[in-house]
């Protein structure tokens, strides 16, 4: 299972990349987006994925059993990643519609200037 | 101190010069009471304690030699900054003068009595520093500003080479303390290293002290004001090399390539300075290749390596301190109080200046060798050790007495042409008599002459510190003998012929001049200051095409070269680390349910990225947000799938409120450029994928996880152990990253609200 994983994560990665080197800036966008969601999963894989019990507590129980739960680290730190990707790709499409409507144009090669009108 | 000025002179107005000259003249005394003082063989080593950096320790070393340059640089110091009191009166932006040339005085005392070689080096820098904004303080002149710049590039870049030298040397003695070298009797001659050094050593050497083939800088520095330019080019700034090649004497000197480049460079320099002062017509030029001249002069006499040849180079330098700190300070009494410096047009001054003229004229017997000043005898000591030089004197001799004829022609010259009254000539009018002129102001010129003649008169003053100085730079005890008369000798014959010849040369100075005119024009076409200009022009002009070309300013071009070099990085560690190519380990069971989950996501994927349609390709890009979120949800991260899906949700509903105003896609790249980002996509995904694969998903059973997982409830009071992670154990970071999901939400807030377009309508 790993190794379909990490084939579709690679994927992720080739579409990102691929993205990213487009001329359009809502491409790029997409782009962006595409990376994170990858490298969340890089974390996510990391981890380990034979033990995949929610990590919980049971009740009546004091202590998880670290042989069963899905190691609970890596999930604390994509949750943080994730929620900071909404702040980034909410920031970045609003600086992108402001763009847009300053400028007209979504080329990357037209912003050579920062002063454009 | 020097900080203090801009204080100082809104306190004492225009008395600032005159206290400040106080300050050296203090020190002055203080240092005259430790020359009579200091016993033959001694030198006192003073440790301030302070520390520069932890190995550089900054203590001063009180010896002969550093005596002697401390003693003209203080006193000197103390003249010009009261001759600038008047000199600068009408001056704007005297604060800033008095700031820099106190500081410039500060660095150049250091610079002379430090006894760290480190430290040594960084008052070397400062005088550099502190010069260029003297050279160049009339900026708003464009020749000024050039001129200091280069006379700042030269020597910063001769600054960088004696660094390189100093920590050479102090690798190779073991210590950077010259009082410490000098004990344990270090030389380095025959080291490997000694050419590297030397080399360096002559290039700071020759761009500090102007010497051929670095000489240019030298006259461009004459746009200095002139009390700057009576204390850089008497005393300080130009002899700071000298007092290198002093310094360093006993560790490195006496080699052949020592004694063969110093004196052919030296030689040179003298020859050419002392030649190119006599085309000149504006008094200051022509002291100052005069002083190039001198400058020459001392290092050839420093390459020869004799006792009777450093005696008389330091000689030499008192001398030439005298005469060319009055000679300027005159220059500018000259200037401020008839307008011009061109030798064409002053005449007569001698009646009507007569002090001045007087004290000039003293100058001027002293720059040419005539007794009874101290010239003289600095001149009959200089032809001494080149007669004592058999191997050199063939060289040395003709070109030290035809550079001296020079310089007695030069004299008679500025004497005829500007005190007397020649012929034809009008007599220039004052600006106000001399009489009424501040005594501060004349003070200058006139104590230096009177020192030159008193000393010239008492040599025997100075062979004290000679021979302290002498012990210390050649290792030996000298004693020294100074008298102006020596009997008729050899030497005595030589002064003679060269005051001879001079009065001839002066006599012929009309086909003479014109000659010199000639080949100076020449010449001119290898003009070097416009050639070190070019030079830098076309420096920056290549640094600026390489800059262009390698920052480009395309954002995907970075990223390609980013992504190429880093895929094939990584690809040849991978390829080069052993195991499988495609590893093996235990995987855990196959879910088809997830396959299935993630093939639909890829296809989403490749759909959104190949789409036309703006919508498409966000709800494409929400299929893969989701799919993500179930496949978290599979392998039991719930609060993963939750927070992902609902993440998921709010990027979409964003982007399909913004892409309403967002343009249509269009194909803006070739396919050739299209297929080349593809093929460097591929490589990338590929890589990670490898990556991936390789890394053996290496749980190292992280004792962090386990620790959370048992304290989970038992210290945070909660049974999910990723939200008490988030709240609790690493709660400082879920603060963080609230923070920045607030910033994200206040930016995107004034983004929308902001208008740049109401500067517009206003």
């Amino acid at each position: 299972m790993e190794f379909i994983i990490a084939i579709f994560i690679g994927l992720l990665y080739a579409c990102g990349v691929y993205l990213l080197l487009r001329r359009s800036i809502v491409k790029l966008i997409l782009g962006v987006l595409i990376l994170s969601n990858a490298t969340n999963l890089i974390i996510f894989l990391s981890g380990g994925i034979q033990r995949n019990e929610i990590s919980f507590i049971p009740e009546g129980s004091e202590v998880a059993n670290p042989e069963v739960i899905l190691d609970p680290l890596p999930q604390a730190l994509i949750l943080t990643a994730i929620v900071i990707g909404l702040g980034i790709a909410a920031y970045i499409l609003a600086l992108k519609y402001k763009y847009f409507e300053k400028t007209g144009t979504h080329d990357l090669d037209q912003l050579s200037k920062t002063d454009q009108k | 101190m020097g900080f203090l000025a801009p204080f100082l002179r809104k306190l004492l107005k225009s008395y600032t010069g005159r206290i400040m000259a106080l300050f050296p003249f203090g020190l002055f005394a203080v240092l005259s009471y430790l020359f009579f003082l200091l016993p033959d063989e001694t030198a006192h080593l003073v440790d301030t304690g302070l520390k520069l950096l932890p190995e550089i320790s900054l203590s001063f070393r009180f010896d002969g030699l550093s005596l002697i340059f401390g003693l003209m640089v203080s006193g000197i110091g103390g003249l010009v900054l009261g001759y600038s009191s008047f000199y600068m009166a009408h001056y704007s932006g005297r604060s800033k003068f008095y700031f820099f040339l106190v500081l410039f005085m500060g660095s150049m005392l250091g610079l002379v009595f430090a006894d760290n070689l480190i430290a040594f080096f960084i008052f070397w820098e400062l005088t550099s520093i502190t010069s260029f904004f003297l050279i160049g303080f009339e900026h708003e002149n464009e020749k000024t500003r050039q001129a200091a710049l280069q006379a700042l590039l030269l020597t910063a870049f001769g600054g960088l080479c004696l660094l390189f030298a100093v920590i050479m040397i102090g690798n190779m003695a073991g210590t950077y303390s010259l009082t410490n070298i000098y004990q344990q009797g270090f030389r380095f001659g025959a080291h490997s290293n000694y050419y590297l050094v030397f080399v360096l050593i002559f290039v700071a050497v020759a761009t500090k002290s102007a010497q051929f083939p670095f000489h240019f800088w030298l006259p461009g520095a004459m746009h200095a004001p002139t009390p700057v330019s009576a204390y850089l080019h008497s005393a300080t700034m130009v002899n700071a090399g000298i007092f290198l090649l002093l310094r360093l004497n006993p560790i490195m000197g006496g080699t052949i390539i020592w004694k063969t480049i110093f004196v052919i460079t030296g030689g040179i320099t003298m020859f050419i300075g002392a030649f190119y002062s006599m085309g000149q017509k504006d008094l200051k030029r022509i002291l100052a290749f005069t002083t190039i001249s001198a400058l020459g002069t001392m290092v050839l006499l420093i390459g020869m390596n004799s006792t009777a040849s450093i005696q008389a180079a330091l000689i030499f330098f008192i001398v030439h301190g005298l005469y060319k700190g009055g000679l300027f300070m005159m220059t500018g009494i000259i200037d401020k109080n008839t307008g011009t410096r061109d030798i064409a047009r002053l005449a007569g001054l001698l009646k009507k200046m007569p002090v001045t003229s007087i004290a000039a004229i003293l100058s001027l017997l002293s720059m040419s060798g005539i007794p009874p000043m101290l010239g003289f005898i600095g001149k009959e000591l200089i032809y001494d050790a080149k007669i004592q030089m058999p191997e050199l004197s063939w060289l040395v001799i003709p070109l030290g007495v035809a550079s001296n004829m020079i310089m007695v022609a030069i004299s008679l010259l500025i004497f005829y042409e500007i005190f007397l009254q020649p012929k034809g000539k009008q007599t220039v009018a004052l600006k106000q008599p001399e009489k009424t002129l501040p005594g501060n102001f004349l003070a200058g010129p006139v104590t230096l002459a009177l020192v030159g003649l008193t000393l010239g008169l008492f040599p025997g003053w100075l062979e004290n510190i000679m021979s302290n100085a002498l012990y210390f730079i050649q290792g030996e005890i000298v004693d020294v003998h100074l008298s102006l008369w020596h009997g008729f000798n050899k030497v005595l014959i030589l002064s003679i012929f060269t005051v001879a010849m001079g009065i001839v040369i002066f006599l012929f100075r009309k086909p003479i001049g014109s000659l010199v005119q000639v080949i100076i024009r020449w010449t001119d076409q290898y003009y070097l200051p416009e050639r070190f200009n070019q030079l830098i022009k076309n420096y920056l002009h290549l640094a600026g095409r390489q800059t262009n070309r390698i920052q480009h300013g395309y954002h995907r071009y970075y990223l390609i070269t980013f992504f190429t070099i880093t895929f094939a990085l990584v690809m040849y560690q991978l390829a080069t680390l052993k195991g499988d190519w495609i590893p093996i380990y235990e995987t855990s069971p196959i879910k088809w349910h997830v396959v299935m989950v993630l093939t639909f996501s890829m296809l989403a994927v490749l759909f959104a990225v190949f789409t036309r349609s703006r919508i498409s390709a966000i709800i494409a890009l929400g299929v893969l947000g989701y799919g993500i979120s179930i496949l978290y949800m599979f392998y039991g991260a719930v609060d993963l799938a939750i927070t992902q899906f609902l993440v998921e949700t709010v990027i979409m509903v964003i982007f399909v409120m913004v892409i309403y105003h967002l343009p249509l896609f269009a194909t803006l790249s070739s396919t050739k450029t299209r297929i080349r980002d593809g093929l460097i996509a591929i490589g990338v995904g590929v890589m990670v994928a490898f990556l991936l694969l390789k890394a053996r998903f290496i749980n190292l059973e992280p004792p962090i996880s386990d620790y959370f997982a048992q304290n989970s409830l038992l210290k945070g009071h909660g049974r999910n152990i990723v939200n008490v992670i988030l709240v609790d154990f690493r709660a400082l970071d879920t603060l963080g990253e609230i923070t920045v999901l607030a910033l994200a939400a206040a930016g995107v807030f004034t983004l929308l609200r902001l208008d740049i377009n109401r500067k517009d309508k206003h």
